[in-house]
């Protein structure tokens, strides 16, 4: 190194501010960018994801973020994630206490949509998507755990969401404010269950376009009746290794507030 | 140095150099020569030129496009046609798969794994800006684009009245920008550089609804209007090398005539990227006809607002010129 530095002539000068400027700026792109990383590491807010995607590293590598899984869903399931997602921005997920997936697309329509393959292609059938698990979380506000009945609208007047209603109309998803119940104890989680109903309908011998492909091998949740000392009838919900995690339980439940029954995502009979 | 090789090398960031006079052929030496010793442009030359407004009509095409292929998403997802599903990230044109170049090739790096669907989308779209200029797609389809210009407006409004003073980059840093998020794809397994990609943000904001990632893009803008003039298009976004690379060997370009050029430069104070329109300047075109580089939009603004018409659209599937 000469000791000496040659002064740099104005040009020259006004390159190098130029380039430390562009250093500067790279970095600074690059840097913010890189912040999608926090919430992915954070991860307190495990999104549950549209039937069939995969691991979620894999997921957010292969999702396009283009949303066309959105436009199909019949019951619009299916909202993208925003930048406070990190590198999930643009990636969809289901919040099921709004508006949970019910397969009334019968042929997982998503999956189809899916260009790249982060819905993976290889199911075919509502049972064999592996969405989460579900759970009773509050137990104590169930209704069938403490012998209760339900009478009216399910969530409410302003409730938006849909479910299909196989007996009122089989081709569109119905407002659930709109189909009021009267029920003795509480069964909404087991009567709206989607594996639950198509098992149903195979017993009848009527799964949907005859195809016995669409039968679920196994329930996915079922009440149980247990005795307590007030001589009630109680009933417990009894998740079943059959369950996909779809979300229409913690949807459809009537208790004010927070779901009795909620869907750990990427749960599955397998791991819980 | 053959015109592809120039013509990406410019595209990486290279800035162009003045031709030696061995470098320019004949017919472009002639031409210089003569324009220099019989003073063909003189200030009232260029003063009569001017005296004519220039038109606006491939910028009103172009726009026009913009806005139709945009809202064509939007309008068949709230009327549920399916003609145009999806966002410009991936799509489906009346069920034939599509996929944007970029976007593509950063889940390919981040997933490692290529779905028949996706190869099928990624051909058409290479295919379909391979005959229609690459670029192209950033000034005639980007969302961000459109919003960048008028921001632009903005910024050389507030230059004019001497308020903010021109802040430049290094073109390079856009290539340093493209390699880093490749990588960054391929280590992480994420796409990363669809957290900050504005155009996708827009595209998907448009369609879905908006959200706080147009933050992020309304910062953006207020660097180009405060800062640096279209500083996004120019030194950072990676989907403009992308379809800048399928836009080296395209047969849809602007194309200069020396002929009747003033070189009064018009053309570049309009131009994104004016370091393609090099050869207006007096002395520097090697030929008569030139082709403009790949880092060209094919926007039309300078074929707008050339007055001697010496900038054309040109579909042509080899060489130069007419």
């Amino acid at each position: 190194m000469s000791g000496k530095k040659r002064k740099l002539n104005p040009r020259e000068q006004k390159l190098r501010r130029e380039f430390l400027r562009s250093v500067v700026l790279t970095s600074g792109l690059v840097g913010t960018s890189l912040l999608g990383f926090i919430p992915l590491v954070k991860g307190e807010q495990r999104r549950l994801r549209p039937p069939g995607a995969l691991a979620e590293q894999a997921f957010l590598a292969a999702c396009i973020k283009c949303g066309q899984c959105v436009q199909v869903c019949p019951v619009q399931a299916i909202g993208l994630a925003d930048i406070d997602d990190g590198f999930g921005i643009g990636a969809p997920f289901i919040g099921a206490r709004a508006q949970a997936c019910d397969f009334s697309c019968d042929g997982l329509q998503c999956v189809l949509a899916c260009p790249t393959g982060a819905l993976t292609h290889e199911i075919n059938y509502s049972h064999e998507t592996r969405m989460g698990f579900a759970r009773l979380d509050r137990p104590a506000a169930c209704f069938a755990i403490r012998g209760e009945g339900f009478k009216g609208q399910a969530r409410g007047a302003d409730f938006d969401g849909k479910l299909r209603y196989d007996d009122i109309d089989r081709w569109n998803p119905l407002y659930v404010r709109d189909n009021p119940y009267d029920l003795e104890i509480c069964d909404l989680c087991v009567r709206h269950c989607p594996i639950e109903i198509r098992i149903g309908q195979c017993e009848a011998g009527k799964p949907p376009s005859g195809d016995q492909n669409q039968c679920p091998p196994r329930h996915a949740i079922k009440l149980e009746a247990f005795e307590t000392v007030d001589g009630k009838a109680h009933m417990r919900p009894l998740v079943l290794d059959g369950c996909v995690g779809c979300g229409v339980c913690e949807m459809i439940c009537p208790v004010e507030g927070d779901s009795a029954i909620v869907v750990d995502s990427r749960k599955t009979a397998e791991t819980v | 140095m053959n015109r592809i090789g120039e013509s990406f090398l410019q595209l990486l960031g290279k800035t162009p150099k003045k031709p030696t006079v061995e470098e320019i052929l004949p017919a472009a030496q002639e031409i210089h020569y003569y324009k220099k010793v019989n003073k063909v442009i003189t200030r009232e030359v260029i003063m009569k030129l001017h005296a004519v407004p220039h038109k606006n009509t491939w910028r009103n095409r172009r726009w026009l496009t913009l806005l139709v292929v945009n809202l064509l998403f939007v309008v068949s997802y709230y009327l549920d046609i399916q003609l145009l599903e999806g966002a410009l990230t991936a799509s489906r044109f009346m069920g034939f798969h599509m996929a944007d170049l970029n976007s593509a090739l950063q889940v390919m790096l981040a997933f490692k794994e290529v779905l028949i669907n996706l190869v099928i989308g990624t051909t058409t779209v290479l295919i379909m800006w391979l005959l229609l200029g690459g670029r192209t797609f950033c000034s005639w389809v980007c969302p961000y684009h459109l919003v960048a210009e008028w921001a632009e407006k903005l910024h050389l409004k507030l230059v004019e009245k001497k308020i903010i003073k021109r802040v430049t980059f290094h073109r390079g840093m856009r290539t340093v920008l493209y390699v880093t998020f490749a990588l960054l794809a391929v280590v992480t397994g994420y796409t990363v550089f669809e957290t900050i990609s504005p155009t996708g943000i827009i595209s998907r904001a448009l369609i879905y609804g908006p959200g706080i990632a147009l933050v992020w893009v309304g910062f953006l803008l207020l660097f180009e209007i405060f800062v640096s003039r279209r500083a996004w298009c120019r030194y950072a976004c990676p989907i403009g090398i992308t379809y800048g690379i399928v836009g080296l060997v395209s047969p849809l370009r602007v194309t200069y005539n020396i002929q009747d050029c003033a070189h009064e430069g018009d053309c570049r104070k309009a131009c994104l990227v004016p370091h393609v329109l090099d050869v207006t300047i007096k002395g520097r075109s090697r030929d008569v006809n030139m082709a403009i580089g790949a880092d060209c939009t094919r926007c039309g603004l300078c074929v707008d607002l050339c007055p001697t018409d010496s900038l054309n659209f040109e579909y042509r599937f080899t060489g130069t010129g007419k």
